[in-house]
């Protein structure tokens, strides 16, 4: 995920859009493969979007607000996952949670000073028979402690 | 020597790939496969050994416990894997490959049973493949226990140019990770329940919406879909037989509401996941306007085991309307968290006394909120209840996915009602009122309570039943499951804070 200085490339854009135009369904892989390439669906592709699925801006909008995972713009280099659901709370993630925000001065959302971790809250892992799960970009953490939260930050350079 | 290590994601979360690099480190002639898990989640990593032909395990593994696992000395030895009392009692039929077998090798798949359901329904008709689901009394196991076979007849009947076979594998309730293991831990298993179904109802594009937290799930399954496309299970003609059926994994965006078929349907169109109202049901008018099976994963992963063996074999386990197998999966604050399959009826104490072993704290446990975060929170003195639809009906609560989240007597019980409520509000996709705005008011309501104010509980009670009986989907019109049941069975919790404040 240590893409957030990426500069845009409107070839790049036209590309991915012309790619995805012939699934059923486009939109969402089209969004999640830009995500990929630049870190954030980027200002830029909106209007090529739009032409080449025939939606309209507002549309277009509504569909990149109502997800969770689509971003305006770059996260920290890389993004913690703390689940905040049923199972991880039966085993005390929430002052896990709390503990960890605090330390860092952050709210949720919130990217360390320095820009290395973006801290996130996630409603479930599937891991909840070995709980609290974190997740530090596509890799998993079960049973997640202080110590551990400590140990990632600090190979993320956080 | 072969050496079995699980590539599952709750294993990879509690170290199996330091274990695998000690064990690569210190045998390197040695063969080490990875599988899927077998469930025992507290064992993991659990490596296997196998020994004269015989699987022995050893768990949970730490890197520093290679060498005692290569000589036989380990203190972490558990013998035979199959003779643990975990394994013996469990009626594994839909999971009866994972933990075993390769997820990624075909004729790994094939040797176990594999393709066997697929090869017996390519010769028949769509109505006897309807039929034979029907026969088994397969009820849809996302949570609304449908029956599988009468939502296949619907779309099977539907006249239209193109028909769908979505898979729901958007498996965002809290508890519940028994979609994620079978599509890490056997693939091939959805792969051909999917190409079953599209032969029974006659539809020829299949889909997996798979939720985006799931990255290792979303890297199996797209392996997979090529591995099975390449050695013709998918295709123009599907295994020779000159039929059509091709899927394509699609990942979800982060919408816990996408888990509700309708919403689902929206996203994949490349929509806000807004909840669409019924009629038209999906089957008549799904996934672009065309007929559209919408099975969750388990069910469908399920079909091939009941074309393998028969209807009537599968059908022959349960409990009144609830038959064949469930899958457990108990989770939360538990000694033995896992999966566990079996047939229907075994009791809710049992599941978290006997096989679970109680918190894992050590406390006593206090409830377990079954079905996910719009299933109901159960006290200790309904663990009699027998795991089953209408039984769990009868009780006030519904099993959902059965998933069981242990919650030990620390619990501040106003606290999770409240939390069902704030989850409600950030996942409701807004379309109708009593979820958008009542979620909001119930969080309002539920601190009003917890500072003291005795005329906010009848409101919350009220603001339940509407929302309960107002809203559209589940979302809205379950979240007052967790917050009432909450209520009504754990009084002191709500009344004790307004006491003090008097």
């Amino acid at each position: 995920m240590a893409h957030p200085a990426t500069a845009i490339d409107a070839e790049e854009i036209d590309q991915i859009v012309e790619a995805h135009c012939t699934l059923e369904g486009p939109l969402l892989p089209l969004l999640h493969a830009l995500q990929e390439a630049f870190g954030y669906v980027p200002a830029q592709a909106h209007e090529p979007i739009c032409k080449a699925l025939n939606i309209t801006r507002a549309e277009l909008h509504g569909v990149i607000s109502f997800y969770h995972d689509y971003r305006d713009k770059p996260a920290g280099r890389h993004v913690l996952k703390i689940c905040r659901a049923e199972a991880c709370q039966s085993v005390g993630s929430a002052a896990l949670a709390e503990g960890l925000l605090a330390k860092l001065g952050l709210d949720w959302h919130g990217t360390t000073a320095n820009g290395t971790v973006t801290v996130e809250p996630v409603y479930c892992l599937g891991l909840c028979a070995c709980a609290p799960a974190a997740m530090m970009d596509d890799r998993v953490v079960g049973r997640v402690d202080a110590a551990k939260l400590d140990r990632l930050l600090a190979e993320a350079g956080a | 020597m072969k050496i079995y290590v699980p590539m599952d994601s709750a294993a990879k979360a509690l170290g199996a790939e330091e274990v695998v690099a000690a064990l690569r480190e210190a045998a390197p002639e040695a063969e080490i496969l990875r599988t899927g898990t077998r469930g025992m989640i507290w064992l993991e990593p659990l490596v296997e050994v196998e020994i004269d032909g015989v699987r022995h395990g050893f768990g949970p593994a730490e890197p520093g416990d290679v060498a005692g696992i290569l000589d036989g000395s380990s203190t972490k030895a558990l013998g035979p894997i199959e003779e643990l009392d975990w394994m013996k009692r469990q009626t594994r039929l839909t999971f009866a490959r994972v933990g075993v077998v390769d997820p990624l090798n075909l004729s790994d798949y094939a040797a176990h049973g594999g393709l066997e359901g697929l090869k017996r329904a390519l010769p028949m008709s769509g109505q006897d493949i309807v039929d034979e689901v029907k026969a088994s009394g397969l009820r849809g196991r996302g949570g609304a226990g449908f029956p599988t076979g009468i939502k296949w007849q619907t779309v099977h009947d539907a006249d239209a140019p193109q028909k769908y076979i979505v898979c729901n594998a958007d498996e965002g309730d809290s508890g519940t990770f028994a979609d994620r293991m079978i599509m890490e831990g056997d693939p091939f298993t959805l792969i051909e329940g999917m190409a079953i179904a599209g032969l029974g109802v006659g539809a020829t594009k299949g889909y997996v919406y798979l939720r985006s937290e799931y990255p290792d799930a979303i890297a199996v399954m797209t392996r997979a879909v090529q591995i099975a496309r390449a050695q013709g299970v998918l295709g123009p003609d599907v295994l020779g037989s000159g039929r059509a059926f091709d899927m394509e994994i699609r990942k979800g965006a982060g919408a816990y509401v996408c888990g509700e078929e309708t919403s689902l349907l929206n996203s994949l169109e490349g929509k806000r996941g807004v909840v669409r109202a019924k009629p038209p049901l999906p089957a008549l008018e799904g996934f672009l306007g065309q007929p559209t099976v919408v099975n969750n994963v388990i069910s469908l992963a399920t079909v091939p085991v009941i074309f393998e063996k028969g209807a009537q074999f599968y059908a022959d386990f349960g409990l009144g309307r609830s038959r064949g197998t469930v899958t457990l999966q108990i989770a939360g604050n538990v000694a033995r968290g896992g999966l566990f399959e079996t047939a229907f009826g075994i009791s809710l104490g049992e599941v978290v006394n006997d096989l679970g072993g109680g918190s894992a704290t050590g406390h006593p446990v206090k409830a377990v909120q079954v079905g996910g975060p719009l299933g109901a929170y159960m006290p200790v003195s309904k663990f009699d209840t027998p795991l089953g639809y209408e039984e769990f009906d009868a009780a006030g609560g519904l099993i959902g996915h059965a998933g069981l989240t242990v919650f030990d007597d620390t619990t501040d019980m106003l606290g999770m009602a409240r939390f069902a409520m704030e989850f409600c509000a950030v996942e409701s996709c807004g379309k109708c009122t009593p979820c958008r705005i009542g979620a909001v008011r119930g969080v309002e309501t539920l601190d009003r309570i917890a500072e003291g104010d005795a005329e906010a509980l009848p409101l919350l009670t009220d603001l339940c039943e509407t929302m309960q009986d107002g809203s559209l989907c589940a979302l809205g019109g379950f979240t007052p499951f967790p917050v009432m049941s909450a209520v009504t069975h754990f009084p002191d919790d709500f009344a004790r804070l307004k006491e003090a404040a008097e």
